[in-house]
């Protein structure tokens, strides 16, 4: 899940890394009031998680009440690349003496943990990434060990913020990887981190991404997944408990396991259609599962045939087949269905499928035969 | 030969006496594996259908002799149990739960790491071993492996390494070993450990890789073959048309740079030397014609 800013900067703060005082406000009205709880000059920040916000007329400093109605009035509502700003960041404006960049990650390749120190932050990180390596400063950590004082102090003068920051740099990165480790997120990045005139280190803006699997031990994400934006068909999915990316093609995909569900896309592209979306019903899909992949899939007006594509493992076939029969039971679909269907207990599935075979229920023995049958069924109903 | 699991393998369930560790620990026993034991702390002494419940791994090894252990306790008791087993001294931990925090996954890797080198980790979120014939551990639906070699498979994902499985099997050809590293962030067992145990391995004369978009596993077996794997490979990498996935801020952008998607993973895979398929099938089909040539 990934945070707004104003979340991010809430769940640094539970970790003591310093952001700047202000809070969140829905209205111009309260836009005011929290400019008047931080104290004036104020920026005034869209919340949308999508890039360019600044450039697009998302963030204003305000020196008073009347510029803080103004610049609130003006970005609430506004349409940033797509997204529609619901709410704004109204905080104290800082006097910035120099910018730096920072973020922990995990390190795939290495499986260790990786942090990233710049002096050169507050400008395109991946240019400078990309230009000049030499100006990141690459920190593994290993979890067993975590970030001690004495490494996390090389680092920081590794990555040349020596002098006034340094200090306050250990106290905030040590800070920022306790928020990265026990807030179990898969990302935490600052860009920029500032200096301020006043020798202050402080997180300007907050990219936090947390890990979705660890949930059952944070039962504060509850409050923050509310606000997470998706759109019908993937707030309906979501609810659900499926995995779910809308597309623009004709063919809607029920596969399980992500490999075999991206597979499946491929082979629907090699055979001369356009998937409508990607949905992994994973391993347990039971009936029940089956039903309401259906169902939101059947929400998707540009549908015109469905591509059931299961290979069980865990999920048995005659749960599939059940699954398939009691939804067409269920929901009025509106287009019609090709099962693939093989491995565990395949054959009772097929078995259950035969039963109710009809021009809306197809059954095709491989992939590749199901995904041309698909589209020429999605081809006939143009 | 074989890789990793063999007839002689000794399994511990861990999570025996749960819903899926039942199911699949029986199917597992009637393929033929020898499962000898499962664990629960709370119904120690206890059996499910003849296999002895032990309150420990420790306790489960020592009364049974089990090398290895198959893991299907909820996530959040994963990293115990993970422990648990290589304390106990086992050799092979599977680990099938899904679901596990990649903190978690992160620490336990390196704690084996480091405290227990003896131990390999295969997992989690994988859907295990298959030796055919000889022994399966996890959720392989067994009946669709043909044994008897020449080609090693390894697969980041469960399904996809069914559908492989299964191409293979239709087409008469079979396999010596089939290891499914799983999808998750840090996998125990990576696709250069499976290479390099099935290069060594006499019975298997081609491999068969099957990975999916996301992190750079694929670009370092590519590596890993171009270093000096003499056995054929044939790829196939799925997610070609996946809808690109969440950029993670910079710094995922910064770490992996163009690596990651399926047509970099390809072109690795190829100017490697391995022969790349663009669908399952087509995978099968490669495999049939570098088996003919070799």
């Amino acid at each position: 899940m990934d945070l707004f800013e104003y979340q991010g900067k809430g769940y640094f703060a539970r970790f003591g890394v310093p952001v700047s005082t202000g809070g969140v406000a829905e209205t111009v009205d309260e836009a005011v009031a929290r400019a008047e709880e931080a104290g004036y000059p104020v920026v005034v920040k869209a919340q949308v998680q999508v890039g360019g916000r600044g450039k697009a007329g998302g963030i204003k400093v305000a020196a008073d009440a009347a510029e803080v109605r103004r610049h609130a009035g003006a970005i609430l509502g506004m349409d940033i690349r797509g997204h529609v700003v619901a709410r704004l960041l109204v905080e104290r404006a800082s006097d910035i003496a120099r910018e730096y960049y920072a973020s922990f990650t995990l390190d795939r390749s290495a499986k260790l943990d990786l942090g990233l120190l710049s002096s050169e932050g507050g400008v395109d990180i991946e240019e400078v990434a990309a230009e000049r390596p030499d100006a990141i400063a690459r920190l593994h950590v290993n979890p067993i060990d975590g970030l001690s004082e004495d490494v996390c102090r090389d680092w920081v003068e590794r990555a040349g913020l020596g002098g006034a920051a340094a200090p306050g740099a250990v106290q905030l990165l040590s800070a920022l990887y306790r928020c990265y480790t026990d807030g179990d997120a898969d990302l935490v990045e600052v860009n920029p981190l500032v200096l301020t005139t006043d020798g202050a280190l402080l997180a300007l803006d907050a990219k936090v991404t947390l890990d979705d699997s660890a949930a059952f031990r944070h039962p504060e994400w509850a409050e923050l997944e509310n606000t997470q934006v998706l759109d019908v068909r993937e707030q309906l999915a979501h609810e659900r408990g499926l995995q779910y990316v809308g597309l623009d093609g004709s063919i809607g995909i029920i596969a399980n396991g992500a490999g075999l569900a991206m597979s499946t896309l491929d082979v629907v592209h090699q055979v001369g259609g356009t998937p409508a979306n990607f949905l992994d019903v994973g391993g347990g899909a039971k009936a029940e599962v089956m039903a309401s992949a259906l169902e939101v899939i059947n929400t998707d007006p540009k549908v015109r045939c469905i591509f059931i594509n299961i290979f069980g493992g865990i999920t048995k076939g005659e749960e599939v087949a059940k699954g398939v029969v009691e939804a067409l039971g269920r929901v009025e679909l509106s287009s019609p269905i090709v099962v693939r269907l093989d491995g565990t207990n395949a054959d009772e599935g097929r078995a259950i499928l035969a039963e109710h075979e009809s021009d809306r229920l197809v059954s095709q023995p491989t992939m590749l035969d199901a995904a041309r049958k698909a589209v020429e069924l999605a081809l006939e109903r143009g | 030969m074989s890789i990793f699991v063999d007839a002689g393998t000794k399994v511990v369930v861990q999570g025996l006496t749960g819903s899926q560790g039942r199911f699949y620990g029986l199917r597992n026993r009637a393929y033929g594996t020898q499962v000898v034991a499962g664990t629960n702390p709370k119904k120690a002494g206890s059996d499910v259908e003849g296999i002895p419940v032990f309150a420990t791994v420790g306790d489960a090894r020592a009364h049974t002799g089990a090398g290895a252990s198959c893991i299907f306790v909820p996530a959040p008791a994963v990293p115990h149990a993970v422990m648990e087993a290589a304390e106990a001294g086992i050799e092979l931990v599977v680990v099938i739960t899904e679901g596990v925090p990649a903190h978690d996954q992160a620490l336990f890797y390196n704690q084996l790491k480091r405290h227990y080198p003896g131990t390999r980790l295969l997992g989690p979120n994988c859907p295990g071993i298959i030796t055919p014939g000889e022994c399966n551990i996890g959720i392989t639906a067994g009946e669709i492996a043909k044994g008897g070699g020449p080609v090693g498979i390894v697969s980041r994902s469960g399904t996809l390494t069914y559908q492989a499985l299964y191409e293979l099997k239709q087409k008469g050809i079979g396999v010596t070993t089939c290891v499914g590293i799983g999808g998750d962030p840090v996998p125990g067992t990576s696709f250069v450990d499976c290479l390099s145990a099935f290069e060594a391995d006499p019975d298997t004369r081609a491999v068969m890789i099957l990975g999916e978009i996301g992190g750079t596993a694929e670009e370092e077996a590519a590596d890993f073959l171009a270093s000096g794997m003499t056995k054929p490979v044939v790829a196939y990498v799925a997610g070609v048309t996946a809808p690109a996935g969440r950029k993670m801020g910079h710094a995922g952008a910064i770490v992996s740079g163009t690596k990651g998607t399926a047509k970099a993973k390809m072109a690795a895979l190829q100017a490697a030397g391995a022969e790349v398929a663009l669908n399952p099938t087509e995978a099968g089909e490669l495999m049939a014609r570098v088996l003919a040539d070799v």
